[in-house]
């Protein structure tokens, strides 16, 4: 449809405002990851959470099923390889990624 | 019901918002709208008002700072003339489209250059499309009461837009009229305060002013065009409310002696009263002439236009200001645009009078209407016709 | 109003065990890879916390944030227009002030945090910013400060450093590229005597999002301007931003200190510093400048050094004894 994602004109907010926040979560900006992906190796990792506050894309949050590790979401990660560069264990590391896998676990939903 | 007083028009025009009980006044000193801005500052300063007065170092900055001030749901005045409406420009267009009510009081001037500090109506036609309600004024008390009038309109649910009530500089800012001054309960009880319908409350957050993607800029746009059309009936049912409050009626366009008359002048603002008392002296002399006045700018009121020039063969429009290089001024060109596309045809003769200040008299009025009838008669345009110009 | 040296006597630092988990700038924003300017975004957002009222100027945050109806703030948010997020702040402050006293909202202890790029603040943005501090509203002004206007395609700013190539910049026979120093705005808004400066890298995410709290916590106006890297206008690969952000410090190109109540503080004394050009290697905007070019830079950045010590010792007088 050619005018898929448009909203009509009498159902925008007043002064065109968004009431529901933070709706770019939604947004997938997994795929402009191009070929690789970060992967933690949890052996050397020392759960210090550096890759969790420098990541631009909030591409990692705290692992709720391992306490202290941070779990990484392809959704968010755009593949800059800040994470990888100051990981201080080298810890991260590229690894190959196929079209097909890119997306990670759905989030947002 | 009020009281009877006599006062500087800037200072009722300032008294006005005081009794609208304004939240935050912002605003930037320029000739000649600074007697409503000090005499505000005045008021914060002796607690007769309790409101934030911000001194921003620019005219961008008070329309700026109001955005921010009724976005976060504060009732808000600013007031302006000339270069420093034009330095708002760029403001002026978000304010409507963000839907903020910010009441503005425009202290019409003439733009530079060469610099004049005295009034025409230049400032305001360059910004005819801001997407603003805006009325103009003839005198002080038509002020004061416009004033309360316009938060009324901006605050309507219907509405959420920002009004300018136009008064011509000097001509009525500095002079000292009689008026009656309304109570604060008269106003508290027209005017109730301001419960904005969204603000940037941490409560419920909302984005405002984001990035307009082809897919929804067209449709933001149609919604402000909707909104300006449609404040129309609120601005008119608003002037009824008011005439029950506080017993002064207005209409969008007001007719003066319109009666069977062949040639109407179209006049605006202060001007307006130096030509009904020249129109009842032609009547006298046996002339037939009537005038109309445009209260309403914007949204402009068409079917009250067209009503009330029906049957004249000719139209006067005045204008106070120039388009240059279409050789019409801006009023002239958009009645004749609305008349043609109207179907309508009456002759429309064009001067352009009281420029930085130039005086109009009663004889300028009646020399105007020679013309156009001799020119009706001969078949001959008369368009940006330049009143007193010395050649 | 009270000093912002009392206003922080009980100052609660954040330390790496308690990082704010909140995330009042969310995911999905379209900010380009490696963005550091993005980064340092959301850590003072985290530092500010949820009852944030966030203003911003036009520019890559505001874009890359508010495609309708895709919007990464989680607080109210307002943008306006390019050169004027200072003054829209100062009206929400000033409503928020006016609104409180009237009862006609509670006080919700909600920060109004004003945010610009360099272009905003520096250029365009300067006249309505040093306004809104000498005016002392109760608010905090970021500058995000990415040394050129990149939303536009790399434009030089005043606040470009000297050598840089940029678009409107470009090296070449009669260029050596940005030939102006880079204005000093934080010193620009020290001198408006305001309670709080600070300068910060996102390298140092703990030394950036203390400042931040700091800044919201002391009363009247706060500035802090934030070394942004931009890997996209600055020609390095996303992944070196972190490490710009570094050693542009380590090099003393960019000073960490705060200014409290008019007393400069040095955060990092960098007593061996890395010569100028192992950072400017970092980046290929200046890979066009010869010996000659670092040696000038070397020097003025050794003068500006020794000027900022200056003023550390002569506003911390039992310092200097």
């Amino acid at each position: 449809m050619a005018d898929e994602g448009m909203t009509p004109w009498k159902d925008l907010a007043l002064g065109c405002a968004m009431s529901e926040p933070g709706s770019s979560r939604r947004f997938n900006t997994g795929d402009w990851r191009s070929r690789r992906r970060p992967i933690t190796d949890r052996e050397k990792c020392i759960k210090c959470g550096l890759c969790w506050i420098i990541c631009p894309d909030m591409a990692y949050t705290p692992d709720p099923e391992a306490e202290g590790y941070y779990k990484w979401d392809g959704y968010y990660c755009k593949g800059c390889g800040i994470c990888i560069e100051e990981c201080p264990k080298d810890a991260i590391s590229w690894q190959e990624e196929k079209e097909e896998d890119k997306y990670g676990p759905a989030c947002g939903s | 019901m009020g009281r009877r007083v006599g006062l500087e028009v800037s200072l009722a025009c300032a008294e006005a918002v005081k009794l609208c009980n304004a939240d935050v006044i912002a605003a930037y000193p320029i000739t000649p709208q600074t007697h409503i801005v000090e005499h505000l500052a005045e008021l914060v300063a002796e607690g007769h008002l309790d409101a934030e007065f911000v001194p921003v170092e620019s005219e961008h900055s008070a329309m700026s700072a109001c955005v921010g001030s009724a976005a976060a749901g504060a009732r808000t005045f600013t007031s302006t003339s000339s270069q420093g409406l034009a330095l708002m420009h760029e403001i002026l267009f978000i304010t409507s489209s963000l839907r903020l009510p910010i009441v503005m009081a425009v202290a019409n001037r003439s733009l530079s250059a060469p610099i004049s500090i005295w009034n025409d109506h230049s400032d305001i036609m360059a910004e005819r499309d801001i997407g603003w309600v805006q009325t103009f004024a003839e005198n002080g008390q038509e002020v004061l009461d416009l004033m309360i009038h316009a938060f009324k309109v901006g605050e309507d649910p219907r509405v959420n837009l920002p009004v300018a009530v136009n008064m011509d500089g000097f001509i009525l800012t500095h002079v000292i009229e009689p008026m009656v001054m309304p109570d604060q309960a008269e106003v508290d009880a027209y005017l109730p305060p301001y419960k904005p319908s969204q603000w940037l409350n941490p409560a419920q957050p909302i984005s405002l002013g984001m990035v307009g993607v082809p897919e929804v800029y067209t449709e933001a746009k149609k919604a402000n065009l909707v909104a300006l059309e449609d404040s129309y009936p609120a601005i008119v049912e608003h002037w009824e409310g008011f005439a029950k409050a506080f017993g002064r009626s207005y209409q969008p366009i007001e007719s003066h002696r319109t009666d069977g008359a062949d040639t109407l002048f179209v006049t605006m603002g202060s001007l307006g009263e130096t030509c009904m008392s020249a129109v009842d002296q032609m009547r006298e002399d046996g002339r037939s002439v009537g005038q109309v006045r445009i209260r309403l700018w914007r949204p402009f009121p068409v079917d009250d236009f067209l009503a009330a020039i029906k049957g004249a063969k000719n139209l006067i429009v005045l204008d106070r200001a120039l388009c240059p290089g279409i050789l019409a001024g801006p009023v002239a060109t958009e009645l004749r645009a609305l008349l043609y596309a109207k179907g309508v045809r009456p002759f429309v003769a064009n001067f352009v009078a009281g420029l930085g200040g130039r005086d109009v008299t009663r004889t300028d009025f009646v020399a105007m209407l020679d013309k156009a009838e001799q020119a009706a008669a001969d078949g001959q345009e008369i368009t940006c016709q330049m009143v007193g110009v010395k050649e | 109003m009270i000093s912002a040296a009392e206003a922080l006597k009980d100052f609660q630092k954040i330390t790496p065990k308690n990082i704010p988990l909140v995330e009042p700038f969310s995911k999905g924003h379209r900010a380009c890879q490696g963005c550091g300017e993005v980064l340092a975004l959301r850590l003072v957002a985290k530092a500010v916390g949820m009852d944030m009222i966030a203003v911003s100027a036009t520019g890559c945050m505001e874009i890359i944030s508010s495609p309708y109806p895709q919007t990464a703030w989680e607080v109210p948010w307002i943008h306006v227009a390019f050169e004027n997020a200072a003054a829209v702040a100062s009206g929400v402050e000033a409503s928020r002030k006016a609104l409180i006293r009237k009862g006609r909202i509670k006080d919700d202890g909600a920060k109004v945090v004003a945010f610009a790029g360099d272009g905003g603040t520096a250029d365009i943005g300067i006249q309505a910013l040093s306004g809104a501090l000498e005016r002392g509203h109760d608010f905090t002004y970021v500058c995000l400060d990415n040394e050129a206007y990149m939303n536009t395609g790399i434009q030089r700013s005043s606040s470009t450093p000297y050598g840089a190539m940029t678009t409107t910049s470009p090296p070449g026979p009669k260029s050596r590229g940005q030939m102006t120093w880079k204005k000093n705005m934080p010193m620009i808004a020290a001198a408006h005597n305001i309670p709080y400066v600070a300068t910060a890298s996102p390298a140092w995410h703990i030394d950036l999002m203390n400042k931040v709290k700091k800044a919201v916590t002391v009363p009247g106006p706060a500035y802090v301007h934030i070394y942004s890297p931009c890997p996209t206008g600055w020609r390095c690969g996303p992944e070196v931003s972190i490490e710009t952000a570094r050693k542009v410090v380590q090099s003393r190109v960019f000073p960490l200190y705060e200014v409290i109540d008019g007393r400069f503080v040095l955060s990092r004394d960098i007593k061996k510093p890395i010569p100028v050009k192992e950072y400017l290697d970092t980046q290929r905007r200046f890979r066009h400048l010869g010996e000659k070019d670092i040696a000038y830079i070397q020097k003025r950045v050794d003068d500006d050094w020794a000027r900022l010590l200056s003023l550390v010792q002569a506003t911390n007088p039992v310092a200097a004894e």
